[in-house]
């Protein structure tokens, strides 16, 4: 079986080449633990262990010191989150975050509302950003901790990291960013946007997955109370053994990010402007979620009118995409995301998510955009909404039957 | 998600897909579901003289399920009396088309779009008999 195109980079990416190139020497032959501080095994992983510790830091303008390594970003929300709200919970209780988090963030809040904690969470505007001052005004004395994604998961939308962070220094809130999506594909500067925690994915930049790290601030000092206890690795914020390979593999990821970002930004621009322009000049009633100015260049999510979203990805089974339909999931409910930006439930039925990146060609695109436009344009002949419209039928005046 | 092979079949070769003019008083239409929960099934069929229907159509705004569902609902229709054919179940369709749990829903409205069209239909007979 010949394999779809690959047109979903926010799910996750490949693996570089020159990334496991890198990687593979630290599974055999070097295989030493670099906490063993006895011998030359653990001396030379440990050695390794610190350049990749550099290599991540230098990415978000951090110090090395700076760097505890996770499994992921979903257990560097976690620590993050959950450690801050228990280590300052004599200070206050509050937390703020948008509803457009990944789950990993909403999921772990909710926990701490379980325990005592109360939680906002920040409605978005229509192209998906927070509203500054609706950020600030809900802020309380009791406020510890902001938590804003740099970008979403979904629409790809950027978030002001910058103002935030101003906002929060000034409030004496702390601010935790999940870059798990932004991290090597936009500039982060955690001194400059004053942030104090962020979130990093090794498989989301081309690294390997089950690697991942919490930018934790020394100065002003941040502190965190642990969830996994042990030896303590990671200055007893993390214990466990480094998996020496995914380090060195996640350290050279995030070099080649590091050198690369801002060609490789211009490319994915290029190819999705491409996209965008091969789709609209040939098809009506598409729209684009969420904010087309402040993206991630690799980020497309449209939704076709009048196509659900689960059949066109059947109708375009050759590219390997994602839906906000209900349909692609267990719950039956579309997209939490794009409910949040005002997206009507059946404008969330019809959207797919084109993710592009390092490895995707302009032939790819090409192929892609024409299989959608003949995918759309079957499946709206097929459609009773498409036929309404071109009676001139007002579907928002009708009353349906059906509610699930 | 993977898809059977029928469901697979019928989305990528519908039977029957596109309209009867609905003004007809030999046609009655169905149309089920809501944009909202993202499946919209129009189902229409058209009843011979001796009440046997003679030809049916859909149109389907949903999953691959969905116009499984309304596919395949048309090909069962066609010669079937009105009897007959309300005595079509949507465990029958989930069954021939293998449908998961989270599926079920579509063969439910393709059962109801066969009740609607066929009491749109007899609704507009009484309309014709009325003196």
């Amino acid at each position: 079986m010949k394999k779809p195109i690959y047109m979903d980079y926010q799910a996750t990416t490949p693996m570089d080449p020159r990334v496991l190139e890198e990687m593979l020497p630290w599974f055999v032959e070097k295989f030493g633990n670099p906490a063993s501080r006895s011998h030359a095994y653990g001396w030379e992983a440990e050695q390794a262990v610190e350049k990749a510790r550099e290599q991540v830091a230098a990415l978000i303008h951090a110090d090395p010191r700076e760097i505890v390594f996770t499994s992921g970003a979903t257990e560097s929300n976690n620590l993050a989150i959950q450690g801050v709200a228990r280590f300052y919970q004599d200070k206050g209780r509050h937390i703020i975050t948008p509803v457009t988090e990944h789950k990993a963030v909403l999921d772990t809040c909710r926990h701490l509302e379980a325990e005592g904690f109360s939680v906002t969470y920040l409605p978005v505007q229509t192209d998906g950003l927070i509203d500054l001052t609706a950020l600030e005004a809900a802020m309380t004395p009791e406020t510890i901790l902001v938590s804003v994604m740099a970008g979403n998961n979904e629409i790809g939308v950027v978030q002001p990291l910058q103002a935030i962070g101003q906002l929060c220094r000034q409030k004496k809130v702390m601010f935790h960013c999940d870059a798990a999506q932004g991290a090597g594909k936009i500039a982060i500067d955690v001194e400059s946007m004053q942030i104090d925690l962020l979130s990093l994915s090794g498989h989301k930049l081309y690294g390997p997955k089950g690697i991942g790290a919490l930018y934790v601030r020394r100065r002003p000092r941040v502190r965190l109370k642990p969830i996994q206890h042990g030896g303590g690795h990671e200055r007893g914020m993390r214990s466990g053994t480094l998996p020496t390979p995914l380090l060195v593999a996640f350290g050279k990821a995030c070099a080649i990010a590091a050198d690369e970002m801002v060609a490789e930004n211009q490319r994915l621009l290029a190819l999705r402007q491409r996209l965008l322009d091969g789709i609209c000049s040939r098809l009506t009633h598409v729209n684009v979620n969420g904010s087309l100015v402040h993206r991630l260049a690799g980020n497309l999510n449209l939704s076709f009118g009048f196509v659900e979203g689960e059949s066109m990805m059947m109708a375009i089974k050759d590219v390997a995409v994602s839906s906000g339909s209900a349909c692609t999931s267990a719950s039956l409910e579309p997209s939490y995301v794009l409910r949040a930006l005002g997206v009507s439930e059946e404008q969330a039925h019809t959207s797919i998510r084109f993710g592009l990146g390092r490895f995707t060609t302009e032939e790819e695109v090409d192929f892609t955009a024409n299989l959608v436009v003949e995918a759309v344009n079957r499946l709206r002949e097929m459609s009773p909404l498409w036929e309404m419209v071109q009676e001139g039928i007002d579907i928002a005046s009708i009353q349906w039957s059906g509610h699930h | 998600m993977a898809y059977n092979d029928k469901v697979l079949d019928h989305y990528e070769n519908p039977r029957n897909v596109g309209s009867l003019d609905k003004n007809d008083p030999q046609v009655g239409t169905g149309m089920v579901g809501a944009p909202a929960c993202g499946d919209v099934m129009k189902l229409q069929i058209r009843v011979d003289e001796q009440g046997v229907i003679s030809d049916a159509k859909f149109k389907t705004f949903g999953c691959g399920s969905a116009i499984a569902s309304s596919s395949l609902v048309t090909e069962w229709l066609k010669g079937k009396s009105l009897d007959e054919a309300l005595s079509i179940k949507n465990q029958q369709i989930a069954d021939e088309l293998a449908l998961p749990p989270v599926k079920i829903h579509c063969s439910v409205l393709a059962e109801d779009a066969i009740k609607t069209a066929i009491s749109d239909y007899r609704s507009k007979q009484k309309g014709v008999d009325a003196p």
